[in-house]
This record gives C-alpha cells, structure tokens and sequence, in this order.
C-alpha cells in the first residue's frame, strides 16, 4: 500500500484524479503500491504478458517500440492500460529516463477500479483520445 | 578432554564477507565455498537459524514440507515439496528439515525449523564467527571495511543475510507506543479481551488466528481489503492456514476485519482509543479496545549502509537492488536471504516472487554466489554443452520438475545458450529479469508462470539479435509440460536456434 500524506498530495495534483474527493484519493493511495525503478530500468516490455497499470508520480520515462522512442512520459502520466483493456501484451517498452516513482495497480484490479470511479475513467478517455488525435495528426 | 576451540574467522582480511546466520547467510556460504570463494561469516547471534530462533510466534511455520510427495524422496525434483529445508550438493545435507519433522502436520515447528538449520550448518561445515555484531561500514581500497565488535573486517565484497529482522511501524501517531508483533504477550494476557491487531498480512492474521480461543472479540484493521493467497495465487497474502479468522468474520462469528486507515491511537485508562477512516467505506470510526498490537511488518536492520550511500525503497525499508541482488548505487555490496525480495523482477500478473521466504531465498543463493564468483573473482562455473537435439527435452523437462523454477515462478529461468564459437551451453539458473534486459547472445530461457486465470504454464523466452520474444506454452490438468503439444510449440519458437 501506498498511504503516505505525499502520496495523496501528489495524487491531488494529478488531472487523472482531479476530481476525486480526499477520501477517494486516499483509498486510491491505499488501493494501488508504490515502486521505484533505476535510470535505464524496463518497466513495461515490448510483447511480454501480465504487466500492471502504473500511475508516474515523479519522474521521466520513454516509450520504446521496436528500439524507436516514440513517446515521453512524466509526472500524471499512466501506461499499461491498453494491454490490460485489451488483454493483449503491450506493443511497446517503458523505459525510465531517470529514477522513477510509481503507483502500481495489478492488472486484474484495473476493471473493478476504473468502474467503482467514473470520473477516472472519463479523464482516461479524455487522455487516451488526446493520444489518438496526436497520434492521427503524426500519421496524417 | 574438552579442548577450546577459537572461533573461526578472526578480524582481518577476507575477499568476501558474509553477514548473517539465518538460512540465507548459511546458504550463501555453502555455495561460496562450493564455488571457491574464501570468506568469513560473521553474526551477532550465538547460534544459527535467524529470526527462527524467536519467530512465528504462534510456533509453527506457514511454510509445508511434504514427507510423502509426488517425486523420489532424495531427488533434486522432490525439493519442491520441501520448502524449508537448505539446498545442498550432496544427499547427506539436504532435507534436514523434513529429516527432523514428525507427521504431525505439514508445517514444521519453530523448533524444528531451528534444528532443521543448525544440522545443515553442522553436517555441510558452515563455519561461523558467532557473537560479532557487525557495527559500521566504511570505503577502503577498492572495498569495505566492516567494523564490528570482534574488530575490522576488510573485504573487496559484503553480503548483507541480516533478515527483514527490525520491527517496523508506520508513522501513525500514538502507534509508538503500541507493542508490535515480536512484543506479543502470553496468549493468557489477552484472555477475553478486545483485541484490535493492526494489519492484515500474514504476521496479522497469524495473531488473530492463535487468539481465537482465549480474546473476546478480534478486530483486524489496515487501508487495504484482505489479500487471501488461493486467490491471488501468491504467498505474499494471506495463507489459507490462518485464514479462521476471516471465515469467522465472513460468517458473523464476532471477529471483525476493517478496511480503514488508523489516523491516531490514544492511551486511555481501560485500553486504547483508536481513531480510524474506512477506505473501501468512507467513514470515521473510533474504537475503544483493551489491547493494540502493531503487526505492521519489518524492516532491513540496514545499520549506516544509506549513509553509505545504499538506496532504499517500500518507506526506506528495503535496499533497492540489481537482478542479481547488489546494490545499484553501491557495487559491491550484496544482499541474500529474505532481503533478496527487493529485486522485484517482472512481477507478472502481479505476484511477486517467492524470496522472502526460505523456498525462494534459497534459489537466489546460488545464482548469487555463481556470480560474486565471476563477477568479483574470476571464478567461472564451466557450462555444460548440450547438443542441439537434447535443448527442447531440457527445458521442457526443467519446466515440469526443476525446483527452483516452480518455486520462483516469473523470477529466475533456466536459460541456453546458444553460442557460435563453444556451441549450446546449459547456463543453469538465472534472473528472468536480467534474461529480459541485459544484451547477450542467442540465447532460450524457460520459467513457470500464473497468469490472471490461475492457471500455470512454462513460458519460453527466446533472445535473437539482442530481441526477446515471449512465448507462452500451454498449461496442462496435471502439470506435465513434457507433452506433444509442449514439444511441438517449443520445436517451432527455437527451430531457427537448434536446427
């Protein structure tokens, strides 16, 4: 568990839970665990099963796919989510860029989660279709 | 006539020193020396066995050993129906644990735990310095120089095996002055009384499960909801032997299991005041109870390592460490045994590995000692060559019997190489981890995974060009990952490899 005032004060500040009320937040922080990974550490791996939901509370990260960085990800991003709603294996790895603080949610938590709070689940959309626009203005 | 003996390993100089007495510093050791690599342990402690000299509590261990399983009894396959017991070469040292056992119950007593680990150092020659506390650390040279109590000890390589042995408490206010765990008192004190244990976690429902017939009523309480092992298909929840409690809370029985944060414990003239606020149910609660006991879990006893400049994660109370166990920001400082959980791995599906636990730790130790040897010594452990035709029989044989891939699933691989200039070399266990991420050449790594389902299967991970692609295999009723359809997909994944 996660439960630490800074935790929850970061959480605050994030736009995934930006309309959470301060006892949602704290069971968020309760909800999900923190880790830590290394500059240069693989975080999610390109084809690989069973990877977890990750919040990024502080630092960097970059999104590698086939050895192309693609994305950067820092503090309110999240990652893992499409493979879990898709149950396939990510199409990409998470690298840290530098030493990287994390909430972690195991992937068979992340439905009941996302459908106990709504308003999650809508700043998710929001931020996955900003994805999609970029991502159709980069092809296009 | 009685002779005085010294004891071994006076202070001075040594290319390796191991800290610790507790499995995972006699395990180390064994296989420092089978591997040649001279060192000194050390332990501030009078005789081996760890934490299993105080703990559990309640006596027996939730870790089985099985006296009847389906694998030769002596055999390399049958230890994985013994968790307890320290690995060995040689047929005399092993399964001194279910050697000591009687057929009582499948998990050992304490005290047969603690006779099961001292035969193992007597009968494999683990020669201790007993009653050394190891005090301070500093850089010398290209090393370390430990300072304990006997005197200094210089080394090129310390292996830290001292247990998550510090009793540790979240910064809660009032919770200072709650007892922890390892202050529990006899079970008579708690004699129809309300008890509230805070935690959940094994050490939790340990407490409440040895209370049951003496407290009047058991209020178990952390943030997060019970995480139960057959359904998180991990040791790292709660076990199914302690699990009377809840079975009693489900059914109404009088014990009561909280989702809620403590926010404050006050002292009061009766007992305690504890101030609580759900979590999967918003709310405030106050309690009033006779007892508090804090089962809030254990830190690494880390003396002035971070001061050495050793990082630390889970609220500073594990050290951060490489896949093969050393510091990241401190080469040349290792950990074994139970700390070894802090190079977490893949953690699939989210389970972690087994090393915080005796049967996990153990695996780690010989990986670890292979490559202190290579690494720091130059010692290489020559591999054996296979021939092309024999590496899909290999695997699938490891998949279904190796002991060390069931018992730290998703965490080390047997892996093969395939080298152009020395052919295909068998190069033994190693972390799935490193296997994934470092560079290295063609090369085939199997393990034993659970995936969401509960369901467990071998995975072949192949690296090609520096690539590693996963390769799932099925899983079978009755676990026997040697069938046609396992050869034929694992034919298909290395026919390019094995030609």
């Amino acid at each position: 568990m996660a439960a630490t005032e800074d935790v929850i004060g970061t959480l605050a500040s994030l736009a995934l839970f930006a309309d959470l009320s301060r006892a949602q937040l704290d069971s968020v922080a309760h909800r999900m665990d923190e880790e830590w990974f290394a500059d240069g550490q693989r975080i999610v791996r390109q084809g690989f099963s069973g990877t977890g939901f990750y919040v990024i509370l502080d630092g960097d990260a970059v999104v590698r796919i086939d050895g192309q960085d693609r994305a950067r990800l820092s503090r309110g991003d999240f990652f893992g989510e499409l493979s879990i709603l898709l149950d396939e294996p990510p199409v990409g790895d998470v690298v840290a860029l530098q030493p990287l603080h994390c909430l972690v949610l195991p992937r068979a938590e992340l439905s009941d989660w996302l459908m106990a709070m709504p308003s999650v689940a809508f700043r998710m959309l929001q931020a996955e279709a900003r994805r999609l626009r970029a991502a159709s203005q980069w092809r296009s | 006539m009685a002779q005085l003996t010294q004891p071994p390993f006076p202070p001075g100089e040594y290319p390796a020193v191991v800290v610790g007495s507790g499995p995972g510093g006699l395990q180390v050791s064994y296989w420092l020396t089978r591997l040649g690599v001279r060192h000194a342990v050390i332990s501030a402690d009078r005789s081996p066995g760890g934490m299993f000299q105080r703990f559990p509590v309640f006596q027996r261990l939730i870790t089985w050993t099985k006296l009847h399983a389906p694998a030769e009894p002596d055999s390399r396959a049958y230890e994985r129906f013994d968790w307890n017991s320290l690995l060995a070469l040689e047929t005399e040292h092993r399964f001194l644990v279910r050697d000591v056992m009687n057929a009582d119950s499948y998990f050992p007593t304490r005290d047969e735990m603690e006779t099961g680990l001292a035969a193992f150092a007597r009968q494999a020659g683990i020669a201790v310095r007993y009653g050394t506390a190891w005090e301070a650390t500093r850089r010398s040279g290209d090393g370390f120089t430990l300072t304990t109590s006997d005197g200094d000890y210089r080394c090129k390589v310390a292996i830290l095996a001292v247990g998550m042995a510090q009793p540790w408490k979240p910064p809660i206010d009032g919770l200072a002055e709650v007892p922890h765990y390892v202050e529990v008192r006899p079970i008579a004190h708690y004699a129809d009384k309300r008890v509230l244990v805070i935690g959940k976690r094994n050490s939790g429902f340990e407490l409440a499960d040895g209370l049951l017939t003496q407290a009047r009523q058991i209020i178990l309480v952390s943030p997060r909801p019970a995480q139960i092992s057959v359904l998180t298909h991990s040791t790292a929840a709660a076990r199914a032997r302690y699990l009377q409690p809840y079975e009693d809370y489900v059914l109404g029985g009088g014990t009561t299991v909280l989702d809620a944060s403590v926010q404050r414990v006050e002292r009061v003239e009766r007992g305690y005041q504890v101030h609580l606020k759900g979590t999967t149910r918003p709310s405030d609660l106050l309690l009033e109870v006779d007892e508090v006991i804090a089962a809030t879990g254990f830190a690494v006893p880390l003396g002035d390592l971070r001061q050495l400049g050793v990082a630390t994660f889970y609220q500073n109370r594990l050290p951060a460490q490489t896949p093969f166990w050393e510091s990241p920001t401190v080469e040349g400082i290792y950990f074994a045994g139970a700390i070894t959980q802090g190079a977490i791995g893949l953690k699939k599906y989210g389970i972690p590995s087994n090393s915080a636990a005796v049967h996990g730790f153990r695996y780690n130790a010989e990986v670890l000692a292979r490559h202190i040897a290579s690494k720091h010594f130059g010692l290489h452990t020559a591999p054996r060559v296979l021939q092309a035709g024999d590496v899909v029989d290999y695997l699938l044989t490891a998949a279904t019997q190796a002991p060390d891939l069931w018992n730290q699933q998703s965490y080390l691989a047997r892996v093969v190489e395939f080298s152009p200039g020395e052919g295909i070399l068998d190069r033994g266990a190693l972390p799935l981890a490193h296997f994934a991420d470092a560079a290295g050449p063609d090369s085939a790594a199997i393990t034993i995974e659970t995936d969401a389902a509960g369901d467990i299967h071998p995975a072949l991970y192949v690296r090609r060009r520096g690539q590693v692609a996963e390769h799932l295999l099925p899983s079978d009723p009755l676990h026997d990952f040697d069938t046609q359809q396992h050869r034929a997909q694992a034919h298909a994944a290395l026919s390019d490899l094995t030609g």
